[in-house]
């Protein structure tokens, strides 16, 4: 007789490891939606019919939905982990490592073989899977499908069915349901809906999610696509315009406001993805310290990459002539040098006591910066930058970090290292927010005083890999770049220690030696011995 | 070795690593845990978690492995047999030996019994160490092997051994003592409301039931219990007995450390011995400080007593001084947070105000002076509070009229969470409106 429960098959069965007749059911209708999808795949002899294709994202919802709803709806109200390190898919069992395979060959045939999925090369028509969501596609935008297309229909599918799941795990809590309708609204409107009728309206506007911004949206300054918004009139200006506003002035308002939580819990389609079809992975999130000075490096390392390529690419389609085009190379790159140095030089007058050791590294990343820019300039021609041409530093870019990061590893690997791999070691987005939300944010998470009784759930669920338990136990509020407000935490805590506010910035970072509930006078001695 | 001072401490639980914390914070003296649990320090109150699955052990050590050597504290995993104060050696189990020039004994607590027949038996079991978690998982992993386990006492870890084995499907009996879920403590009011919240969850919850003997069968396994006033048989397979726990001292029963049921400690938490003092669930004040008890048994006071005794060996001698009381708990899906003191029955010239919610999932009770209206004490289930402001109301001595009129600041539930701070304040007006016109 085995001395530990089943490893069990089932995703988010919360009262025993095997699964009840009602999940298997939902199971089993999902299961016949993603057949579907496969015999269309396989150029099974489906035909492109809109029926088709709404039956197979029919059964995929509805299995979702119905197994959620077989696994919460009657279910009184609460914290709903049982098993969770008991289940394969959850806990890196077999399950886990099929569907990060599964998952990751997927994305490797989306990014770099999608004419297996069925595109039509040189304006031959689609076959197979894309020629599926052909129907679909003409109906939305009146074109035919891309592989993108396709991408984007399944990934919104995912956000709202797993979005709907999630918001009955979590049924007591306002905060949690707030967020993932939110997610899913602007998945759903801004990602999805809005980009295609825009197309309908303006047919050569470029493809353009409002909501996402640069550095995560990092083709939106590229020259194709800066020419084909400033040569589609008024609208097109505006977009553009209204991209530069969101980076340099919506979005430090809100960081500030709110902390990175707003995008990143609320509005980003990664992150939606993350929080919803993700939710099952988030305890995978790797702790110790040795991942979160592996995060500091590589996320920061990433968003130098991206500042110099998006400089870059910028740059040599710029002219040298100001009577052509106010805006010159030579006049460029020295906004960006002085943008830059503001940056640096605001941060080190105000806040190089909070920053400590970060400051010497910060001071490190900018003059590595600065350097390379220069450098740039001095070598850098019409077609190259640093003897490289311009655009295969926006070509790698893309590859290594647009497609291989973020899609491959980020996403294929959920249920290896976590729902939030991408966010937190490789989004520069998520670097430059989660910058602002450390210096200048009224965001913060605040520990209930003396009531931690450091068993831990906060730190396990914490999808950013932050030990939330090691700020809770000393009494220290959590104040860290990489926190994107999930909430989680909160909610997992079993003694009500934490929560999620924003406050004057004034005591936001305390630290301390000794909780509240003892000697006063033995916590003053002892934080003065620090 | 060197000539630097040897600072041991037995017992790895919070009150011995926060004693050990703060010594090194303060001094370069030598340092060592002996514990014989655990290698590494890992949170008591997490052991359900691993249970139901929520964690593993790992997610319950608070420091990383790599703490200890970093911080130079040496960790011994042996169990200490006997002290030679004389001497001032520790004698393991092993055959070693260990000098010391302080000595914190901090050996935490032991699940009681009762002399109940059959409690020996290999299916009955307490829930205190991560043995006692290996063995439960060994005798009920699921509901095919453990077809039904009783309970025995509703105290805080009878609740939560209860919430473990529904985590897995597996029936339950729960035999309390009292009318009513752990009503020793909580006003009737809070108390009645959890009571019906366990039977929400379709445990077979027994008040005011005693246990008389536990049954074996030919083999030698848990078969039945009967019922102490009934007589009545229950067919079950584990019997876990959550009736408190005490003082883990016996290896001192040889020795001059004097010991009442834990061991005597004076305010400093110095035993009548020099050099050696008690921290955490073993010890005992002489009398209780305020209206504590003299043995605490929860997380915080081993906390606040390592931190104390930490400063009296480093040469900077104090009292223990705890603040205002407070605490937490759960039950079942219940959260419940105290502050000040909310006794089962108001004291003299105190009285109770008590709200509850229609859905019957969240409560308060207020204790308060009768006559200067002072603010004593209150329990909130199902509603977090800021501790920092009841204890600065505490400290203030507010009214609780007060307390009631600022109650919305002392909130600490997540964003948009309903408030329900009018509706207390209406009930509790309505309620005082009525007494006074009476
Ligand atoms: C299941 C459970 C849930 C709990 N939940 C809560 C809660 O939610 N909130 C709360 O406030 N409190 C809770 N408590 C109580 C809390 O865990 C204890 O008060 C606290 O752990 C006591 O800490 P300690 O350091 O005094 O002793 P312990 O944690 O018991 O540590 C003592 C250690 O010393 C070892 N030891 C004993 N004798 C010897 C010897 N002779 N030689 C070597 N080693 C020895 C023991 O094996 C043990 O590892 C809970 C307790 C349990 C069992
Ligand atoms: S903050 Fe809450 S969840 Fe985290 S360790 Fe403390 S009690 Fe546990
Ligand atoms: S610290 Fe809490 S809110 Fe922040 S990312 Fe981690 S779990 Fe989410």
């Amino acid at each position: 007789m085995s001395e530990t429960p089943q490893p069990s098959m089932s995703l988010a069965s919360p009262d025993t490891y095997s699964l009840s007749n009602k999940q298997k059911l939902a199971l089993s209708l999902g299961t016949i939606g993603l057949l579907i999808l496969v015999l269309a795949f396989a150029n099974f002899g489906l035909s492109a019919n809109i029926w088709v294709l709404a039956l197979a994202l029919g059964l995929i919802s509805t299995g979702v939905v119905l197994y959620a709803r077989a696994a919460y709806l009657d279910k009184i109200p609460g914290i709903k982990n049982d098993g969770v390190w008991y289940k394969s898919i959850s806990s890196r069992g077999i399950l886990g490592w099929l569907t990060g395979v599964v998952l990751t060959s997927f994305y490797i045939v989306l990014y770099f073989y999608p004419n297996l999925l069925g595109l039509g090369v040189d304006g031959a028509a689609n076959t197979g899977l894309i020629a599926l969501f052909d129907p679909l596609s003409q109906l939305l935008s009146g074109r035919d499908a891309s592989q993108w297309f396709v991408y984007g229909t399944l990934y919104t599918v995912a956000i709202l069915a797993f979005g709907y799941k999630f918001m009955l795990k979590y049924k007591h809590n306002k905060y949690q349901q707030l967020r993932t309708g939110s997610v899913m609204f602007f998945q759903l409107g801004f990602a999805f809906l809005i980009p295609e009728f825009m197309y309908r309206l303006n047919s050569d506007l470029p493809y353009y999610d409002l909501k996402s911004m640069w550095p995560l949206n990092y083709y939106i300054f590229d020259e194709w696509s800066v020419k084909a918004f400033l040569s589609s009139g008024n609208i097109g200006l505006g977009l553009i315009i209204f991209g530069i506003v969101s980076v340099f002035v919506i979005s430090p308002i809100l960081t500030y406001k709110y902390g990175k939580r707003w995008y990143c819990s609320w509005v980003c389609g990664c992150g939606g993805l993350a929080e919803t079809a993700g939710d099952a992975f988030r305890q995978l999130s790797d702790k110790s310290t040795g991942a979160w000075k592996l995060e500091r490096w590589l996320i920061h390392t990433v968003l130098v990459f991206s500042v110099l390529m998006t400089t870059a690419v910028i740059y040599t389609y710029l002219g040298y002539d100001s009577n052509n085009f106010w805006l010159t190379k030579d006049l460029f790159i020295k906004l960006v040098i002085g943008f830059l140095t503001l940056v640096f030089a605001v941060i080190i007058i105000f806040k190089h006591k909070e920053l400590g050791k970060d400051a010497k590294y910060g001071a490190i990343g900018y003059f590595v910066l600065l350097v390379a820019l220069l450098v740039m300039h001095f070598t850098g021609t019409t077609e190259e930058v640093f003897y490289i041409k311009a655009s295969s530093l926006r070509a790698a870019y893309g590859l290594y970090i647009g497609s291989i990061f973020s899609g491959v590893i980020g996403t294929g690997f959920y249920p290896i290292l976590g729902n939030r791999a991408w966010c937190r070691f490789g989004c520069p987005m998520a670097a430059v927010l989660g910058f602002q939300q450390r210096m200048f944010s009224k965001f913060r998470i605040t520990t209930n005083g003396g009531q931690c009784i450091s068993c831990g759930n906060c730190s396990t669920y914490c999808e950013m890999g932050i030990d939330v338990r090691a700020y809770a136990q000393k009494g220290e509020n959590i104040v860290r770049s990489s926190c994107v407000g999930c909430g989680i935490c909160a909610a997992v805590c079993p003694r009500g220690v934490l929560k999620l506010e924003n406050g004057a910035l004034e005591g936001r970072i305390n630290s301390n030696d000794i909780l509240l509930g003892n000697d006063t006078e033995l916590r003053d001695l002892i934080n003065k011995q620090k | 070795m060197g000539n630097r001072k040897h600072a041991v401490i037995i017992g790895n639980g919070i009150a011995g690593v926060t004693a050990a914390r703060h010594i090194r914070k303060n001094s370069d003296m030598e340092i060592t845990i002996i514990s014989s649990e655990t290698k590494h320090f890992f949170s008591r109150t997490a052991l359900m978690y691993i249970y139901m699955g929520h964690m593993k052990y790992e997610h319950t050590k608070p420091y990383e492995d790599s703490f200890w050597k970093k911080n130079r504290i040496e960790l011994l995993q042996e169990y200490v047999t006997d002290i030679d104060t004389d001497q001032k050696k520790v004698a393991l189990q092993s055959g070693d030996a260990l000098r010391y020039d302080s000595l914190i004994i901090a050996t935490g607590s032991k699940p009681n019994k009762f002399g109940w027949p059959g409690q020996d038996l290999p299916q009955v079991q307490g829930l205190y160490s991560k043995q006692d978690l290996d063995k439960l998982e060994k005798k009920a992993p699921n509901n095919a092997v453990c077809k039904r386990a009783v309970i025995v006492g509703g105290g805080l870890i009878g609740i939560e051994m209860a919430e473990m084995l529904l985590s897995r499907n597996i029936p339950i009996t729960f035999l309390i003592r009292e009318d009513s879920f752990w009503d020793g403590v909580l006003p009737q009011g809070d108390s009645e409301l959890i009571t019906r919240h366990i039977f929400k969850h379709h445990v077979d919850i027994r008040l005011a039931t005693n246990l008389k003997e536990i049954h074996a069968d030919a083999s030698g396994n848990v078969k039945s219990i009967t019922l102490a006033e009934t007589g009545e048989e229950i067919q079950c397979d584990v019997v876990g007995l959550t009736a408190g726990v005490s003082p883990n001292i016996d290896f001192l029963k040889d020795t001059s450390i004097e010991t009442k049921h834990g061991v005597l400690v004076n305010r400093q938490l110095e035993t009548n011995i020099p050099d050696v003092y008690a921290i955490g669930d073993c010890a005992e004040q002489h009398e209780g400080i305020g209206n504590r008890r003299p043995i605490e048994a929860v997380w915080y006071t081993g906390r606040m007593m390592g931190e104390a005794v930490a400063q009296t060996i480093c040469g900077h001698r104090r009292e223990y001084n705890p603040g205002h009381w407070f605490n937490s708990a759960k039950f079942l899906d219940i959260e419940y947070q105290t502050y000040g003191w909310v006794f089962a029955a108001p004291r003299d010239g105190e009285t109770h105000f008590h709200w509850r919610h229609a859905d019957d999932d969240k409560c308060i009770t207020i204790s308060y002076d009768k006559s200067t209206r002072l603010f004593i004490g209150i329990n909130t289930f199902g509603i977090r509070l800021r501790h920092e402001t009841m204890d600065r109301w505490l400290t203030e001595q507010r009214d609780v009229d007060y307390v009631l009129q600022h109650l919305k600041e002392a909130n600490f539930d997540p964003e948009f969470y309903r408030h329900y701070e009018k509706e207390i304040l209406n009930s509790f007006t309505s309620q005082t409106n009525q007494i006074t016109n009476a």
